[in-house]
């Protein structure tokens, strides 16, 4: 437990340094949800009808920016090897690195949602169930995506990689997401957003679980 | 940095004790190849608690491989390590809270300060991590004026210093340095001799890899020669210049 709060107060230093970074992220994110509008068009119920599509394919496009960057600065002057030899056990650098990148995409879609309401007239009276569907898709994203930054950290095209990994392991929790936030933002007469939220919760548990598990077998030689 | 700046050597919390006289470094015909280069080739070498060896040999000839495979960071693909007996392939994490490794890289965070970096180590090792316990540290290798300093400021002999001072905070028993004087100016030269001096009068087994070979044969007793891989030629560290046909670092730089 100590070494995971000592990799979560390290993360946390880290990403109060970089904090720049989180900003273009969003602008990168609220550019994303600005081009599907123009896609769209002036049809404003084509737009509330797609607009938790295009909250989480902004997230998620989005996301391959916050990953990737998450392993520079382990790997740059090989700041993980030092952590490994100390010896930290992997799960607990995982387990930070994993827990911090929630956090920023956590963030990132919370400050998404406002630029939702705005462009596609998005509002809902459940905005505490949006955000905890946000909270659950964003941890669904967040372990695989921990994981596979790691792995591709070392890769000259890892920019390119990451996502052609990550996007494929991740589509169960993209649709559970999209259909939750969906519902949520325009009506859930059947009261479906409980089971696509369980199921969120279910994913989340199987890839936070076997992540950690993998985790030291892609960092150690 | 003098000798009695270092703290004595504590005993790792919760490893198996090793038996009296379980040298502190082994290796058994040790091989490493990365893709179809052979980097390692049956290296063997035993160490007994509390000795020294420097080991010589041009670029590329496996110095930087052995002192990773011996620290646990990579495995060799034949043959076996222990430290203090532990097999790392059995008891990575025991064998590990044993060692310590100065390498060519300086495994700090660029955006964090010089203290802040030293926080994060002292942190994981369970150390103290305020200020106060710190900043000394900084100042055992001529840092403490630059502590609130991001490192990306730093000169690479400063970073090699700050390296020097996270791979002191272990306190491990056994202390790889990879080309510890590199980078570094005369003081840091120094610097260097006086924490090996003081590892191993605190007991510590150390083991420097260097192309210093006049001043690595006046730190250790013991020397090792690799070559392509191999081991060229072992024996005590004073017949080192003399018996490894390497050209010392004075001739080489035109001194004496």
């Amino acid at each position: 437990m100590s070494e995971l709060s000592a990799a979560l107060r390290k993360e946390a230093l880290l990403q109060w340094r970089t904090r720049a970074q989180l900003a273009a992220v969003f602008v990168f994110g609220a550019s994303a949800l600005l081009l599907f509008s123009f896609a769209i068009g002036p049809d404003s119920a084509a737009l509330r009808r797609h607009s938790a599509g295009f909250l989480w394919l902004g997230l998620l496009l989005a996301s391959t920016l916050t990953l990737a960057e998450s392993f520079q600065s382990e790997m740059e002057q090989r700041a993980l090897e030092a952590q490994l030899l100390m010896p930290v056990r992997p799960a607990a650098l995982f387990y930070g690195k994993a827990i911090s990148n929630w956090a920023q995409l956590s963030l990132l879609g919370f400050a998404l949602v406002p630029v939702m309401v705005v462009l596609y007239d998005a509002g809902t009276d459940r905005l505490g169930a949006l955000l905890g569907v946000i909270l659950l898709g964003t941890a669904g994203l967040s372990a695989p995506g921990t994981l596979y930054a790691a792995m591709t950290s070392q890769a000259r095209a890892r920019q390119t990689l990451l996502p052609l990994l990550l996007f494929p392991l991740v589509v169960p929790v993209l649709l559970a997401a999209t259909r939750a936030s969906s519902l949520l933002i325009t009506g859930d007469p059947m009261g479906q957003v409980r089971s696509w939220a369980l199921l969120l919760a279910c994913f989340d548990a199987i890839y936070w679980s076997l992540c950690g598990l993998l985790f030291g077998r892609v960092v150690e030689d | 940095m003098s000798p009695e700046t270092l703290n004595p050597l504590p005993a790792p919390l919760g490893s198996p004790q090793p038996a009296a006289g379980t040298p502190a470094v082994e290796a058994e015909g040790v091989c490493r190849r990365y893709g179809r280069r052979w980097a390692l080739v049956n290296v063997d070498l035993s160490l007994p608690r509390g000795s020294a060896l420097v080991v010589a040999g041009r670029n590329g000839s496996g110095k930087s491989t052995l002192f990773r495979v011996l620290s646990t960071l990579i495995r060799p693909d034949r043959g076996t390590t222990r430290i203090f007996g532990l097999d790392p392939r059995a008891d990575l994490h025991s064998a590990r809270r044993r060692v310590a490794l100065l390498s060519h890289h300086s495994n700090h965070y660029e955006a964090l300060t010089a203290l802040e970096n030293l926080e994060v180590a002292a942190r994981f090792l369970g150390r103290p991590a305020s200020r106060a316990a710190l900043v000394p540290r900084l100042g055992d290798v001529g840092l403490a004026e630059r502590a609130d300093d991001p490192v990306m400021t730093f000169s690479a002999g400063m970073r090699k210093r700050l390296t020097l001072a996270r791979t002191l905070l272990q306190e491990a028993e056994v202390v790889l340095l990879d080309e510890p004087y590199g980078q570094l100016d005369p003081p840091g030269f120094r610097l260097v001799d006086d924490v090996v001096v003081g590892l191993r009068s605190r007991g510590a087994t150390v083991l420097v890899a260097t192309h210093q070979l006049e001043r690595g044969a006046a730190l250790c007793e013991r020397g090792l020669v690799l070559e392509a891989g191999r081991v060229a030629w072992t024996g005590p560290a004073s017949d080192l210049v003399r018996g490894s046909g390497l050209e010392p670092a004075s001739l080489a730089e035109g001194g004496a």
